[in-house]
């Protein structure tokens, strides 16, 4: 009796988005984890020499672990949908709506999925319009402290909370410095919860919520990737029926995006309980100090058979 | 458990370790290894330019034939063919036997970057001061965090470090009651900011330290670079007594075999030499011997005016792209030799706020504010034209001047950035590359 030949795939890494790193990160570590419950995984970054090596050996499938745009954006999926390769995770289209920060929360909202109140501002209206005047009228309308974010991008890169007036400017312009519309969100008070939603055929379902208490109080680049900055809670420490409220609209705003496979929901959860989606991730981060691990780790999910079972799924379907 | 931090240690690190975190700024240059960005970067010669078969067959030979020696221990001050020869190199530079330069009081080091550490432990308690150039290495900032000394930096100009601010400086510092320890220098085509200090003031500079009792740390790795005439005599050529020298073959020769040097008072050095048994036991004995191969059997002189020459070309070529491709209000220094040049942004901008604009045009720099230990450097960046080719240098600061013509955009809608020295202090070296980036 032959033994079933491995399942080959190829994990692609690294990218030219500023997430470059953490990508690698998560690269390396998800092919760790597949080799670990026996997949012939390999890594490599997505260059010039990818759709070549793709032709000349083509994977079983692709584990996308590329953050930021080209990964996350959908564009590099609809380049493998074009090459006719299976890969994790959300398709192109849906990934292309999840990676718009404003496009995904009009979405949820109209859908009924509560995500806090926003507005969404390229630079170029401002040049219109005049920055200040702008401004003005964004304090006066959401109020402070508010949240500034580039429309598009991760890992917390160019985010700010602004509690006076006057950081507002420096604000904008960090985010703009990463991509050139930001997004100024309402600040909600309350706890950060993550929930990573998986579906291996079953229909999806949300993994253990996990709580995230940055000791700065803020959860920038430097909270998320050092170990020892932030305390992560797994099950975040809410009552029953709020972690099941929680992991409710995690599956809510993964179903209503249109995603598939694996995806990871940033939440706040307001002392009375109440949750608001801040944002969904289609290629959630792998590394050492990342969510979706944490949560898998939290169900006694083993990270590499988990991958490799959700990889299967795809394949076959 | 009530959560986890994935670091069950916290508690147990030391107090100098509470700043070493992950870095935005780093993050970003990973990208800037790709090769679709232009890196200007860096600080790494270009070695392509050696010998290499020669090079080759050289250390083939070291293995080979003398791999007895080559590959065992080798004595903790280094070898004394090696403290020959850089007597010899050092000696071009006019720190000869006249000066008092021996083989006996030269240490060989890791490359530079060891024989920095060493001299912070050896000079330097928690609370020491030290005076440094602004802005300067990074790397020496490191370490004197490391060692939880105070850096004040002393302003400099187009002729150097400023004398009266350096006299205003150790004045203000003995009225504090503060313990100054040294003054670290880079006096020759400085990094980052490519200016050199005039000779007139290089005697200025002794005397000022001399009279304040205050140790001179000159870090010299560039000395031998300079492609627009002879550079001044180093300090050290100059005086004997108060100065520690350090050098290295880094940028000289190759900076992969790590070797560089102190040349040290008598006392300081035997404390130096017990220091370094502590740290690393000896140097590698194999690089040693690469480097004492390299300078007895083949022409390094010669490939120093390889070196100037090609840099002189590149330098040209970044300081004439700068001026046909910036956009007014950007101003930058010609420096005479060494591999940097220091740019100052049109007011209102700030370098680490646009580094991310600059990975998206596929160019990279090093923030000015890498080179402050007080937060400064926010209004200026550092080039660097050693490796980057003619063609590729011109290449990145057209991307570059689209960065800054963007962020005077952004800047002319949203105001100008928090004042300079705002910025939070971060640790030395978090905004800037990793000494692989090239």
């Amino acid at each position: 009796m032959t033994e079933a030949r491995a399942l080959r795939v190829l994990v692609l890494a690294g990218g030219l988005s500023y997430e470059r790193e953490v990508s690698l990160r998560s690269g390396r570590r998800a092919v760790d984890a597949l080799r670990g419950a026996g997949v012939d995984a390999t890594l490599r970054d997505a260059d010039a020499a990818l759709l070549p090596a793709l032709d000349a050996d083509p994977p079983d499938a692709v584990l996308v672990a590329l953050h930021g745009a080209s990964g996350e954006d959908g564009s590099l999926r609809a380049v493998l949908d074009l090459v006719g390769l299976p890969y994790l995770g959300a398709d192109a289209r849906a990934a292309r709506l999840a990676w718009d920060k404003p496009s995904a929360k009009s979405v949820l909202r109209t859908a009924g999925v509560p995500t806090p109140d926003w507005v969404t501002l390229p630079q170029e209206r401002f040049t219109e319009l005049g920055g200040e005047a702008v401004l003005q009228r964004v304090t006066a309308g959401l109020g402070l402290p508010l949240i500034v974010k580039p429309a598009q991008g991760g890992s917390g890169l160019g985010v700010s909370r602004v509690s006076s007036a006057v950081d507002l400017p420096a604000a904008m312009v960090t985010a703009c410095g990463y991509y050139p519309t930001a997004l100024v969100e309402r600040y909600a008070v309350g706890a950060d919860v993550a929930v990573s939603v998986i579906d291996d055929g079953g229909g999806p379902r949300a993994l253990t919520p996990v709580e995230i208490a940055p000791h700065a109080g803020v959860y920038d680049y430097a909270a998320r990737y050092t170990a020892g900055l932030t305390t992560w809670h797994a099950p975040a420490r809410l009552a029953d029926e709020v972690l099941d409220s929680v992991r409710a609209l995690a599956v809510r705003a993964h179903t209503t995006l249109g995603l598939r496979d694996l995806s990871r929901v940033d939440l706040i959860v307001s002392p009375d309980g109440a949750a608001q989606v801040l944002d969904v991730n289609v290629a959630p981060g792998l590394t050492e100090t990342s969510l979706l691990p944490m949560a898998a780790h939290a169900e006694g999910l083993d990270l590499g058979k988990l991958l490799a079972a959700l990889l299967r799924h795809r394949i076959a379907a | 458990m009530s959560g986890t931090t994935h670091d069950d240690y916290t508690d147990r690190y030391a107090r100098r370790v509470r700043g070493m975190t992950a870095s935005e700024i780093r993050a970003l240059f990973a990208v800037a290894s790709r090769p679709e960005v232009v890196s200007l970067a860096g600080g790494a010669p270009y070695v392509s330019a050696l010998p290499l078969d020669a090079v080759g067959e050289m250390l083939a030979g070291l293995a080979a034939q003398h791999g007895a020696t080559t590959l065992q221990y080798g004595i903790g001050q280094g070898a004394p063919a090696l403290r020959e020869g850089i007597c010899e190199v050092m000696a071009e530079s006019g720190i000869d036997v006249g000066v008092g330069a021996s083989p006996d009081d030269v240490v060989v080091t890791v490359g530079g970057q060891q024989a920095l550490d060493l001299i912070g432990r050896l000079f330097l308690d928690p609370g020491d001061i030290v005076l440094a150039e602004g802005p300067t290495y990074v790397g020496a900032l490191g370490v004197f965090q490391a060692a939880q000394a105070q850096v004040r930096h002393v302003p400099m100009d187009a002729d150097g470090v400023v004398p009266a601010a350096l006299a205003q400086a150790l004045a203000d510092a003995g009225r504090r009651g503060e313990r100054v320890k040294f003054f670290y220098t880079i006096p020759t085509y400085q990094n980052p900011a490519g200016v050199t200090l005039t000779n007139a003031r290089r005697d200025e500079v002794l005397e000022i330290c001399a009279r304040a009792g205050v140790l001179v740390v000159e870090d010299d790795p560039y000395g031998q670079l300079g492609f627009d005439g002879p550079a001044p005599l180093p300090l050290r050529a100059r005086r004997r007594d108060g100065i520690v020298y350090l050098s290295t073959f880094s940028k000289t020769f190759a900076p992969g075999l790590r070797v560089g040097w102190i040349l040290a008072p008598h006392a300081v050095r035997e404390k130096l030499v017990i220091a370094s048994e502590a740290q690393i036991l000896c140097p590698s004995a194999f690089a040693q011997a690469a480097v004492t191969g390299y300078l007895a059997t083949m022409p390094w002189r010669e490939q120093l005016k390889t070196y100037r020459e090609i840099y002189r070309e590149r330098r040209d070529a970044l300081v004439t792209a700068l001026a046909d491709l910036m956009p007014a209000g950007l101003t930058w220094t010609t420096p005479a030799g060494g591999l940097f040049v220091w740019a100052a942004l049109p007011a209102g901008l700030d370098s680490k706020a646009m580094m991310p604009r600059a990975i998206a045009a596929r160019v990279a720099y090093v923030p000015g504010t890498g080179f402050y230990a007080d937060g400064g450097g926010s209004g200026h960046l550092r080039l660097n034209f050693s490796f980057p080719p003619p063609e590729r240098i011109r290449e990145g600061v057209r991307r570059l001047a689209g960065v800054v013509e963007q962020e005077l955009a952004t800047r002319s809608v949203f105001g100008g950035p928090p004042p300079e020295g705002a910025h939070r202090r971060v640790r030395p070296g978090s905004d800037s590359p990793g000494p692989d980036l090239a």
